[in-house]
């Protein structure tokens, strides 16, 4: 079990962490409710994406370790929010533009 | 080294140490990396449904506020807070295994189950309630409000997108079952809590969906 060449095993994070996490998602909650019954405009909806993209992050990264975890496993997750990028760039550059030059 | 004994060429494996893995460490990360690859399938899979409801939304976005309006608010919210108590104790089911403890991951484990539970329940409430609306789609929907045929469309996505998200929830709720009696056993402990880690890297995965799927599906024209 000696001198092994990798990291070690695992980083232990804090109970303290867990909460504060747990009590961020409870709140953003709560000021996505609140936010969704005032009218902002248009910007009604880039809100609340903005709050669910918060709270999301904060479960990978802390939840699922992801702050603590290598490098390999940042490039997949990046990766996989990159290719649902495309997935709606391309799909919105075809359905916003099909009636342009028709009027 | 031919004739050492079993498990005994240089020193001690942990008996749950595949022979193809250097150490534990090596494993780990292995287990990790894996399960996210996994996950970037499913958010490629969850991806296309949130993609066709964005198109249909910028279509007939007055058909998506009213179907927005027929979702009970006050059942979501509770949802979406159960949900993310459910990630809470699954996160320190992961803490407790990383520490050994081998029955405060067991309760952990079955506070997970109960919250997961509690969300599909409420969630089959809410079901029950469009049944009794008409907000069924297909021959069943009765529903006679403005623009049904277009919020029938809205409720396609609606039990589509958390029919899956439950089936999801199903599916991490008998893998849980599995892990208590695994946790039982006394599977896991500091060398050993890479499958309760990935349970949650699942477990979380499907609040997240949960967490993007309640502005979408319950909070467009609120403030109407």
């Amino acid at each position: 079990m000696s001198e092994h060449p990798h990291e070690p095993l695992h980083y232990v994070a804090p109970m303290w962490m867990y909460i504060t996490v747990f009590l961020s998602l409870l709140v953003l909650t709560g000021l996505t409710v609140f936010a969704a019954q005032h009218d902002l405009g248009v910007m009604n909806t880039p809100v609340a994406l903005a709050i669910a993209t918060v709270k999301a992050s904060l479960v990978i990264l802390f939840f699922m370790h992801v702050f603590h975890s290598t490098r390999l496993t940042w490039v997949v997750i990046i990766a996989s929010f990159l290719w649902l990028g495309v997935l709606f760039v391309l799909t919105f550059a075809d359905y916003l533009t099909r009636t342009w030059g028709l009027q | 080294m031919s004739d050492a004994p079993l498990h005994g060429d240089e020193h001690e494996h942990h008996p749950f140490l595949q022979h193809h893995f250097e150490d534990m460490g090596q494993q780990h990360e292995a287990s990790t990396l894996g399960m996210w690859m996994f996950l970037a399938t499913e958010i490629l899979f969850f991806g296309g449904l949130f993609l066709a409801y964005a198109v249909y939304r910028t279509t007939y976005e007055q058909a998506w506020v009213a179907g927005a309006q027929l979702q009970n608010l006050k059942l979501g919210t509770i949802n979406t807070a159960v949900l993310i108590s459910s990630s809470l104790t699954m996160a320190l089911a992961v803490h407790y295994a990383q520490l050994g403890r081998r029955l405060a991951t067991f309760y952990c484990l079955v506070g997970t189950l109960l919250l997961g539970s509690g969300f599909l329940i409420i969630k089959g409430i809410e079901y029950h309630a469009h049944f009794v609306e008409g907000l069924l789609p297909g021959p069943y929907f009765t529903w006679h409000g403005p623009m049904a045929p277009k919020v029938e469309l809205f409720m396609t996505f609606y039990f589509s997108m958390t029919g899956l998200h439950a089936l999801h929830m199903i599916i991490g709720a008998g893998l849980l079952v599995w892990f208590m009696w695994r946790t039982w056993r006394g599977h896991f402990g500091p060398e050993y809590f890479s499958p309760v880690e990935i349970m949650g890297l699942y477990w979380h995965f499907v609040d997240i969906v949960w967490i993007f799927l309640f502005p979408l599906l319950y909070l467009i024209g609120r403030h109407a």
